[in-house]
């Protein structure tokens, strides 16, 4: 069967398509499950816990709510389709597709499990599925493709003929424009720092030695100093990406209404809210893969592990095969945090005003993005003259002539402006001024 | 289809000051409009160009129908005004009507009436602060404060058995007293809420995006506030400090030692800030009324207005007949007019009620605080974005009940 597939590439690429787009179609309605029950526990509040539960021979089986998103989406499919008579019927069909379609186009070039075997250049168990597409220019890909995703919202926006919608498009795009850029120089700096386009490049980078001096430990790229503050920055943007709270201003329900999916019901609204999921999915992966070392349960190498300690060689061999067999999983396992992090978030945060978002982006996160971009290539040409630690002193010493710049600069632009403070009311207690209203006779009103 | 699409005749309502506006018409039903306040707005992108209130979709013609009900009767449509601080209502309304017979209440229905109306302050901030931030995208206060507004309910079902409008205030005293077991758990409530309000307020006050969206937004000027006629929380917010009880004490206020928030600088957030003092302020009452309880009757001794206690009903012949009286033709005021005024949880709270010597109002009429903070809205919203309207439309506190009557 293995070989026949080997040996049948069509066939093999439309099973790989399979193998990763039914999951996460699978995986979406408990994805809905987890932030409602997720929100629920942290808003103090039960959530869906009981749909689903049903008896079989007097036994009561419980599956705990998990079937609720499911019911939701029979509710969705059975219900109305209304197309208002208003709308651009073409852009408006097209709009949920539009929007959809980018999160899977983006998974594909995710690899869920070590591409290559411990040997460099042999190929490992996984290599037949993973990634789905190798693509060489990986995340030039990832950014232009998630670009898209927009081009969904916007057309809802417009096509629906709904004023409603039509701000929430606008909001998009300018939501667009305002972290996009931030997010393209912070990943820039990881390309420079790996060397590599690819995605699959990337994890290979994110599993040498920490800072090139402790080979025990993975060099993941949220462990370096500029990967941190690139990776923190992506997460921003990321959240910005998929529209969601804190940054969900297309669909602010509290302002706009739904924003740009107000006049879609039936199952193009669900196949934007599955797109949301897919999108919040796929971009937890994305986070995973260029800043979390992948598909690596720990930050540990074992094979060097087991070298240095061989008195528990047995243990370490164990925990890398667990590492590698198991990959998909720990691949899972981190879009999961990353999703629960989305989750936490919504929960804690209000919602930012639109033209704060914008400042946001281009006053913040670009500058920031930028002198890390600066401090990255410092690094690298530090270590290229005097490695392993040359590069720390260098890049260290960039990063605080940087942040001095950046702070100067903050300053300059805080005067003449109004900034946050922390206030606190005055209590104060007036003496009486005792008013009084007479009474009257209405008779002697005049 | 061209008379089935709806085409908002937005030229009664105002001329259009820009050339390429878009006409938005904000409610009446919009999950931040709070009720059916329908908000038109002219938008250059998505600044307000100018925006104008519509109100009347929840008219239910309470002030004229007053006018067909005896005194004690009306108590019941005051609940329903402002359905947020009901005992606070019923409270101006008892007010109003005792003035107007001239009859005194004992000092325990009083400190019982305060205890009341501030925890109806409580519930309608909670309601408030919860309403405010889900309407700025956070979820989670709503949650967390809708819980401790549902412990005051209870407390109020266990005075009336009903939870939002007792109608428990009414004039000559109270229709009952403090039932057994309430102050244990109103002392659980005021040990509890501190805490719960300093949760949501961690969750909020140095939240710096909280900050950005209420802080230097809906700016108010003390002098705005006098002459837009606002009220409560906005003007003490703006800097003036007015609160009814303390300026003008009913109820035996003067009595209690607390302290009124002023804040600086009449923005979203001095507002918040003000209404989270407030609340703590009501807290420190309300123990020190439950502290303080006077022993005694809770009712005027006039049989005429305030009914006998039932047990005398079953001895008392002249009782029975008071009782009679009182349930099938009520009391007869002097003529005259009566205006009382109460600082509610939006600003100040009068009935304003004309007696001809009958049975039932001539006139009954309330002053509706929320109406009042409401005109402040148009001059707030202009030049400001859409978020920035449903941040004021929020911290003025408004409740559709009221405005529309």
């Amino acid at each position: 069967m293995v070989e026949w597939l080997r040996d049948n590439p069509t066939v093999l690429a439309l099973v790989r398509v399979l193998v990763f787009v039914v999951p996460i179609l699978l995986l979406v309605p408990g994805f809905i499950w987890w932030e409602r029950r997720l929100l629920s526990w942290m808003q103090d509040r039960i959530g869906p816990n009981r749909t689903g539960t049903f008896t079989i021979r007097g036994r009561k089986i419980r599956t705990f709510g998990l079937l609720q998103p499911i019911a939701d989406g029979v509710k969705l499919f059975l219900k109305e389709d209304v197309t208002p008579n208003t709308v651009d019927r073409v852009l408006y069909f097209l709009a949920p597709m539009v929007a959809l379609f980018p999160a899977f186009a983006l998974g594909g070039t995710l690899p869920f499990a070590p591409w290559l075997h411990e040997s460099p250049g042999e190929a490992g168990m996984w290599a037949m599925w993973t990634p789905i597409a190798n693509v060489d220019i990986g995340i030039l890909y990832v950014m232009a493709i998630s670009s898209l995703g927009v081009y969904g919202v916007v057309l809802a926006g417009y096509a629906s003929n709904n004023k409603y919608s039509l701000l929430g498009g606008l909001r998009s795009s300018a939501q667009l424009i305002s972290y996009e850029l931030a997010m393209g120089v912070s990943l820039a700096a990881i390309v420079m720092a790996s060397g590599s386009l690819k995605m699959t490049e990337m994890v290979r980078t994110q599993e040498s030695a920490l800072w090139g001096a402790f080979p025990w430990i993975q060099n993941w790229f949220l462990f370096t100093p500029f990967g941190l503050v690139a990776g923190l920055i992506f997460l921003i943007c990321m959240v910005a990406e998929t529209n969601r709270a804190p940054f969900d201003l297309p669909e602010a329900e509290n302002e706009i209404i739904a924003g740009y999916h107000t006049e879609y019901s039936s199952m193009k609204f669900a196949v934007f809210f599955m797109g949301e999921y897919a999108a919040m999915f796929v971009f937890g992966g994305v986070f995973a893969t260029v800043f979390l070392g992948g598909y690596n349960l720990l930050p540990v190498n074992w094979a060097a592990c087991a070298e240095s300690i061989p008195s528990m060689a047995g243990f370490f061999d164990f925990m890398g095969k667990l590492n590698y067999y198991g990959a998909p999983a720990w691949f899972l396992l981190k879009c999961f945090a990353g999703i629960t992090f989305y989750i936490w978030l919504r929960a804690t945060l209000p919602r930012l005003r639109y033209d704060q978002l914008m400042s946001l982006g281009w006053k913040t996160l670009l500058p920031l993005a930028v002198a890390n971009f600066i401090v990255v290539a410092i690094w690298i040409m530090g270590n290229a003259a005097y490695p392993p630690f040359g590069g720390l002193v260098a890049a260290g010493a960039a990063a605080i002539l940087v942040v001095l710049l950046y702070l100067n600069l903050m300053a300059l632009q805080k005067k003449g402006t109004t900034s946050l403070e922390k206030r606190q009311v005055a209590l104060v207690d007036p003496a009486p001024a005792r008013r009084s209203v007479t009474m009257v006779e209405p008779g002697r009103r005049s | 289809m061209s008379d089935l699409s709806f085409m908002p005749s937005t030229e009664t309502i105002f001329e259009r000051k820009g050339e390429n506006t878009m006409v938005v018409n904000m409610g009446p039903q919009h999950p931040s409009t709070h009720g059916v306040l329908r908000v038109v707005c002219e938008l250059d992108g998505e600044t307000i160009v100018q925006a104008k209130c519509q109100i009347g979709y929840l008219h239910t013609g309470m002030e004229k129908e007053a006018e067909y009900q005896q005194y004690h009767k009306c108590v019941v449509m005051t609940d329903r005004m402002d359905y947020l601080n009901a005992n606070g209502n019923n409270l101006a309304h008892a007010l109003a009507v005792e003035k107007l017979l001239g009859c005194e209440i004992p000092r325990r229905g009083s400190y019982l009436r305060v205890i009341l109306a501030e925890l109806s302050r409580i519930a309608s901030h909670c309601v408030w602060l919860g309403t405010h931030a889900l309407d700025l995208g956070a979820m989670t206060p709503f949650f967390y404060i809708m819980q401790q507004r549902e412990m005051i309910l209870d407390l109020f079902e266990m005075f009336s058995g009903v939870r939002m409008m007792p109608s428990w205030i009414v004039p000559g005293g109270l229709r009952g007293d403090m039932p057994d077991g309430f102050e244990l758990r109103l002392r659980d409530f005021l040990r509890e809420f501190p805490k719960e309000l300093d949760v949501v307020e961690t969750m909020l006050v140095e939240n710096p995006i909280w900050m950005e969206r209420t802080q230097n937004i809906g700016i108010l000027t003390a002098q705005e506030t006098l002459e837009l006629g606002c009220s409560g929380p906005i003007a003490r917010a703006s800097g003036v400090a007015w609160d009814l009880r303390k300026s003008n004490p009913y109820s035996c206020y003067e009595e209690f030692d607390f302290q009124i928030p002023v804040g600086a600088m009449g923005d979203v957030y001095d507002r918040f800030l003000v209404r989270l003092a407030e609340m703590k302020e009501s807290v420190k009452i309300i123990t020190q009324a439950i502290d303080g309880l006077p022993e005694g009757p809770y009712n005027t001794e006039d049989r005429k207005i305030a009914p006998p206690p039932r047990a005398e009903i079953d001895s008392s012949m002249e009782s029975l007949i008071h009782h009679f009286k009182l349930y099938t033709e009520g009391y007869h005021p002097p003529v005259g007019e009566a205006y009382a005024g109460i600082e509610g949880s939006k600003g100040e709270l009068g009935f304003y009620i004309i007696s001809d010597g009958s049975n039932k109002p001539y006139r009954w009429h309330e002053r509706p605080s929320s109406f009042m903070n409401l005109k402040s809205l148009e001059v707030l919203a202009e030049g400001r974005l859409i978020a920035d309207l449903i941040a004021i439309i929020g911290s003025i506190d408004i409740v559709l009940g009221e405005i529309d009557r």
